[in-house]
């Protein structure tokens, strides 16, 4: 694997840093501060499923939403295509928008209930491709139906009238409208039932096939990573620690966290509840711990753990945050 | 006989000013003392309804039109209130998905543990403090006497489910029913909240009625699992026997959905179509529309429950190893 620096991908993240001022107490003048990302870097290679997979307030949804530019990083810059797009306004950002769109977890959420299927389909295109005549936006819109499976009838109907399965299909669609490269798809199936998911898990597979579509699948389904991804990130409070090829990475976990999380997937065979664990808590975002985060949690850390802060380094084909693994103690 | 035997139980909701429509559909139930069963299904299956219908809590508009449930040789339903009140949240515990759901966020968690003892018996409040405390340490809360004085808000999401899970053990309860108890919570506080339910499940023979989505979590957990499909049981038998060789096609077809059962990479067998609701059901058999071994019959008449050796399956063409091509 090469370094970061010659590696060229459809989208660059460096440095990216983002704080969330907290309500302060009313008697007190300490502003609290939540770290919700600490410091990535990645690189999305054109054409491939990178996966980031962490627990709930890793920041792995943070991370999606400043790609998009729908949240503002406090530091860092993210690049698409080798252009900077962070610090972009809204008109010199309009070109990039129609390359990258988002598939939200909960279809319930990310549709207009007010709009009609047909509107929700043609409004990306109205809004990015202000030159299309109706006749093409119409034919656009069926075109797009139909390759994710939706019946072009659905038009005219609303979204309270469909399934969970058949809104993310239809939010699908809106994300293909434009003919994107590039989709950041943010647990896209985590609300839907297992026979939908598979649905929903096979479409998503068959547009990046057709199309050669780039996706930043952010999820906390390592089933769900081992089946459709290339590349995955594992995230732990707001930081990357390790990342790796998928197969790689279930193959040799290195870092302890990944491994815990791997030992925790429930399994057809049986044997992962067998052994019981304290409770592990996730430290407080507000107040993190001087060295590793995950220290307080780890049967590996030691005293430079808990005092330093390992940063992601080359171990074997993979990369990984750990003093464990550096000094093989894992 | 079994501690708890439920038989023929129909949960009805109005559909208009005169129909009904059915969101259990003659469910039978049976569980030995300290014994795991699952019960498996997608949303709208009646897992939940089944859960809340054994408890005699189904709220209106809904009703329990017909079945009895029978705990330990009485039928649930016809008892007077105030012995359903002394079996409920006593010896039958329920643990709900969202933990919020049973904790008062006004009240500090000792305060709401002293009280559930002394509504199920007489006991003094230092008596009642140590068992909590007790009951607490049990499920490996760290500082148990200081978070006697905690309130909710004050714990994360996985010590809250723990606590949940101390409060129902408080009485000493033979069966727990669990509703989703983990599928809030993230996959490494779910191992853990699961390997404990598992061992205190063990070590004090109390019965697990496991309501879940995940075929992953109860195949770490139980021993016996039903599998539901609008309204109905369509499959019954020892958790492994269906995981490694499902009777009913739509129990194989839940299992071959998993994507950790194609190689990396293939498309995924996915089941088309989604579940009816209960008032549009098809005729025949409710999985029809969605089943590739369905045949002309199974438009028209609807299946029961059939013994298959150690199992029961709901199927016109069961898949039964060697029985047909």
């Amino acid at each position: 694997m090469t370094g970061l620096a010659e590696e060229r991908g459809l989208v660059e993240v460096r440095g990216l840093e983002k704080r969330f001022a907290m309500p302060s107490h009313f008697l007190s003048r300490e502003k609290p501060v939540l770290h919700a990302l600490n410091g990535v870097d990645a690189v999305i290679r054109r054409g491939e499923a990178f996966c980031v997979v962490g627990e709930s307030g890793c920041g792995k949804t943070t991370l999606g939403r400043i790609v998009m530019g729908l949240t503002e990083p406090s530091n860092g810059e993210v690049h698409f295509d080798g252009s900077r797009i962070d610090d972009l306004g809204e008109t010199r950002r309009r070109p990039f928008r129609a390359r990258m769109q988002m598939v939200f977890q909960n279809p319930y959420a990310s549709l207009n209930p007010r709009r009609s299927v047909f509107d929700t389909l043609a409004e990306p295109l109205r809004h990015l491709r202000p030159r299309m005549r109706r006749a093409e936006v119409r034919e656009a819109v069926e075109a797009v139906m139909l390759a994710v499976g939706a019946d072009p009838k659905w038009g005219r109907r609303m979204p309270h009238e469909f399934s969970g399965g058949q809104r993310q299909r239809i939010a699908i669609a809106r994300a293909l409208v434009t003919d994107p490269e590039f989709i950041v798809a943010d647990e896209p199936i985590s609300a839907l039932d297992v026979s939908i998911q598979a649905q929903i898990l096979n479409l998503m597979t068959k547009a990046r096939e057709e199309r050669g579509l780039t996706y930043l699948f952010i999820t906390h389904d390592l089933n769900v990573v081992r089946h459709f991804g290339d590349r995955v990130a594992v995230m732990y409070l707001g930081r990357i620690v390790e990342l790796a090829d998928v197969v790689e990475l279930f193959d040799r976990p290195r870092h302890p966290y990944t491994r815990l999380l791997l030992e925790a997937i429930p399994k057809l065979e049986g044997g992962s509840f067998e052994r019981e664990r304290q409770p592990g808590e996730l430290p407080n975002p507000i107040k993190p711990p001087p060295g590793c985060a995950f220290a307080p949690r780890c049967p590996l850390a030691d005293e430079r753990c808990r005092a330093e802060r390992p940063a992601l380094k080359p171990a074997g084909p993979a990369r990984v945050a750990c003093f464990a693994v550096e000094e093989g103690r894992d | 006989m079994a501690l708890l035997e439920v038989r023929g139980l129909e949960v009805a909701f109005p559909q208009g000013p005169r129909d009904e429509a059915l969101a259990l559909r003659g469910v039978d139930l049976d569980l030995d003392p300290g014994e795991r069963l699952g019960v498996v299904g997608e949303s709208g299956a009646g897992k939940s309804m089944l859960a809340f219908a054994i408890l005699n809590l189904i709220s209106e508009p809904g009703r329990i039109r017909a079945g009895s449930i029978r705990f330990d040789g009485r039928n649930l339903l016809t008892l007077p209130p105030a012995e359903i009140r002394n079996i409920r949240g006593n010896r039958i515990a329920m643990i709900f998905q969202d933990p919020m759901m049973t904790l008062n966020p006004v009240l500090t968690i000792g305060r709401q543990m002293v009280e559930t003892l002394q509504a199920h018996r007489r006991i003094g409040w230092a008596e009642a403090r140590k068992l909590s405390i007790e009951r607490l340490g049990q499920v490996a809360i760290p500082t148990p006497e200081s978070r006697f004085d905690s309130y909710p808000h004050e714990l994360s999401g996985g010590l809250r489910q723990r606590v949940v899970i101390a409060i129902a053990l408080l009485t000493d309860p033979e069966i727990i029913i669990a509703d989703e108890p983990t599928t809030a919570l993230d996959v490494t506080i779910q191992a853990e909240i699961m390997a404990l339910i598992l061992r205190l499940c063990r070590d004090h023979r109390v019965g697990l009625i496991l309501i879940t989505h995940d075929l992953g979590v109860v195949a770490e957990v139980t021993e016996r699992l039903m599998i539901m499909y609008a309204g109905k049981v369509v499959e019954e038998g020892s958790t492994r026997q269906l995981i490694e060789h499902p009777g009913h096609p739509y129990t194989r077809g839940l299992l071959a959905a998993l994507p950790q059962r194609v190689a990396r990479g293939q498309t995924l067998n996915q089941i088309p179509g989604t579940m009816p609701g209960i008032a549009d059901l098809p005729a025949g058999c409710a999985y029809h529309p969605r089943c590739e071994r369905a045949i002309a019959g199974c438009h028209i008449n609807i299946p029961v429950l059939e013994a298959h050796g150690s199992r029961r399956i709901s199927c016109f063409r069961p898949l039964l190893a060697g029985a047909e091509a």
